[in-house]
């Protein structure tokens, strides 16, 4: 860990306070060429990440995205151009030492099959020499942060975990030495949406607590603008066409280039820019396990609702039966414990579209970090949601022309 | 933060209760059912044909000759020098072997590999009793010569195995390897042997088998082993001599196949 790792707060937009431990990356002119290639893989690329934000790369396939991010660690070598961390340039230090002190996340985890779950977030760790105890300390406060139950799951081997699993153990290996900078190379790439969906959030919420500096690459436009604080668009030859906060690149598109790959539907995609938890949830009508059924089923009808949620005794969704299935109990009991797809709150309106499509309840549950309850959205909160945005949108612009006029 | 994905439950994951203990193990180490018949059945027939040896040596009628060459004594000789032999060359070979494959995999030399696969591969297409001739014309007779021709006789297999071991293991890890800050010989050391074992233990296991048996051919250069049995069944015309050392050849080839089996599942690393 360098010295020169910063430890202050910063107001984030929004006004609250937000820890950043993370440095600032500088590229200087930074140019690769392959030698018997015509084209430079990255040709004169200049972009500052300030420290503590999340930069997502996005362009299309071969535009030089996943050399440049290599580069920052040395994976691959720029054949010119200066590269800084925190001001320190990256050539003055040993390659192997270096890439010790910058986390670094690859799609599926790329987890070392022979090693265990604790034994692949000791790697570094390890090299760094840390003595056993302090890592065993480490490695159960990192399996914790990304939500795995260290008893569990510290001695299983990678192949026993699932996909959504062997990607948080990767996060957890890429954070293990608490590096100020993290390179991510499509780190959610390979597992269904819906993990996807929850890796991000809970990514954005590790985000928050340790602010990191954060260099991702991605493919996914919608990703990007969920995780990143700014998006940076490239061309071919790591050509910038636009580098802003995910906003900016919406509303306004450099060019026809960033328009095109954006995309249509430029309002859908404004979606992703809102998070579950600026919603108006529904009170929905809840129960636990034991409590009087018909008590509950009369609570529920007199909301005009067609089903309860049950929590368990830690506060956390467990079930969402209908009312007519509840009739015949007298208390409230879950057998078999269904899948239930909850909501977190950190999720976007485009997530809580794609829970609420797939089910069943036209609606779904919304969770905090803790998986406790806090509510139901459903489309009718989205779409009022959007009104008042709209409504927002066009006053500030009749305000902004009156000015002109005036 | 709970998982929404359960892990795929494999029987590895769940220790069983008390007697599946040992199970567990082995389906930890990868064995599977097939792989169980393949370690138990082979000592248990090893076993049964060499009781039936042991039977017909101790009552059949046997002319002075036979008697000679089938004393337990001379037996138990020839045993342990073709035991020698073989272990010795396998010893070599895996340690010539298994640093040149190592080697061949690595920077400027990795285009030297096809080179190198080419010679060896010459050297096993070589007749091996060809081979342990010009040796002898070379180095003379004896113990070491013989070790020389079965070493060279042996290297491909491991040598090969070693290369394909190396250059198998998924790039990605090795990335991830130098991504995280492991040095060149760490990630060898730790990411790509450790995963190459398998691959490299099966290839020791076939060359322990063909030196095995072409150690039987030590006996033209006067090198000893079970050889001479055969040898001396030929040159006097006893038909029992014959299939007495063909047999004991046999058997030792299935039981050294057998250790190497065994050694392969001791060393393949937990979790592949």
């Amino acid at each position: 860990m360098s010295e020169s790792t910063q430890h202050h707060q910063q107001a984030d937009e929004k006004g609250s306070a937000r820890t950043v431990s993370g440095a600032e990356i500088q590229l200087k002119d930074v140019v690769k060429r392959y030698p018997g290639q015509k084209n430079a893989a990255v040709n004169d690329l200049s972009i500052t990440v300030p420290a503590g934000e999340v930069v997502m790369f996005i362009g299309p396939s071969g535009c030089g995205k996943t050399t440049s991010l290599k580069m920052i660690n040395r994976l691959i070598e720029p054949t010119s151009g200066t590269i800084t961390i925190d001001g320190d340039d990256i050539r003055g230090r040993d390659a192997d030492e270096l890439r010790r002190t910058i986390g670094y996340v690859i799609q599926g985890g790329s987890l070392f099959p022979h090693l265990t779950v604790a034994d692949n977030i000791a790697v570094v760790p390890k090299l760094l020499k840390w003595d056993k105890k302090r890592i065993a300390e480490r490695t159960e406060e990192l399996l914790d942060l990304v939500g795995l139950e260290a008893g569990r799951y510290r001695d299983r081997y990678p192949r026993e975990l699932s996909g959504g699993q062997q990607q948080r153990v990767g996060v957890a290996r890429g954070l293990a030495a608490d590096p100020p900078v993290v390179l991510m190379d499509e780190p959610f790439g390979a597992v269904d949406p819906i993990t996807r969906q929850r890796l991000q959030d809970e990514m954005l919420g590790i985000q928050r607590e340790l602010g990191k500096t954060i260099v991702c690459v991605t493919h996914d436009i919608d990703e990007a603008i969920k995780l990143g604080d700014r998006i940076l668009i490239f061309s071919e030859g790591a050509k910038i066409e636009q580098y802003d906060t995910p906003e900016n690149v919406l509303a306004a598109p450099a060019n026809d280039f960033v328009a095109d790959f954006v995309g249509a539907g430029s309002t859908l995609k404004q979606l992703s820019l809102s998070r579950v938890n600026e919603l108006n949830f529904v009170d929905w009508t809840t129960a636990r396990i034991g409590d009087d059924a018909q008590d509950a089923v009369r609570r529920a009808e007199a909301a005009g609702q067609e089903c309860v949620v049950v929590l368990d005794d830690r506060g956390r969704p467990i079930a969402w039966p209908w009312n007519r299935n509840l009739r015949r109990a007298s208390t409230i009991d879950v057998k078999r414990r269904e899948e239930l797809v909850t909501l977190d709150e950190r999720a976007t309106l485009n997530d809580a579209l794609d829970t609420m499509l797939s089910s069943s309840h036209a609606g779904a549950i919304v969770t905090d970090a803790r998986d406790k309850y806090l509510g139901v959205v459903d489309f009718e909160s989205v779409t009022a949601h959007i009104r008042t945005q709209e409504a927002a949108a066009q006053e500030a612009q009749e305000a902004r022309s009156e000015e002109a006029a005036s | 933060m709970t998982d929404l994905a359960t892990p795929p439950s494999t029987s590895a994951s769940t220790p069983a209760e008390g007697s599946g203990g040992f199970r567990t193990w082995l389906s930890r180490k990868g064995v599977t059912r097939e792989t169980l018949g393949m370690l138990v059945v082979p000592p248990l027939l090893i076993a049964a044909v060499f009781v039936g040896f042991v039977i017909w040596r101790q009552t059949a009628e046997l002319d002075s000759i036979e008697a000679q060459q089938l004393r337990w004594s001379e037996i138990g000789t020839l045993f342990r020098e073709h035991l020698a032999l073989t272990v010795t060359s396998a010893i070599i070979v895996v340690a010539l072997a298994v640093p040149l494959g190592i080697a061949l995999t690595r920077g400027a030399l990795r285009r030297a590999a096809p080179i190198v696969v080419a010679v060896a591969n010459a050297g096993q297409a070589a007749p091996s009793v060809g081979l342990l001739v010009l040796l002898f014309l070379w180095l003379g007779s004896g113990f070491w010569t013989a070790v020389i021709g079965l070493s060279l006789y042996g290297l491909l297999p491991v040598l090969r195995n070693t290369i394909t071991g190396i250059q198998a293991v998924d790039p990605t890890l090795v990335e991830a390897a130098r991504g995280v800050g492991m040095s060149n010989v760490g990630t060898l050391r730790k990411i790509e042997l450790p995963l190459a074992i398998p691959v490299i233990m099966a290839g020791v296991r076939t060359s322990l088998v063909l030196i095995t048996g072409t150690a039987s051919l030590a006996c033209f250069i006067n090198a000893g082993g079970l050889g001479e049995i055969v040898q001396t069944g030929i040159a006097l015309f006893r038909f029992s001599l014959m299939v007495t050392g063909a047999l004991l050849i046999a058997l030792l080839a299935l039981f050294i196949e057998w250790v190497g089996r065994l050694l392969e599942i001791a060393y393949r690393p937990k979790g592949v």
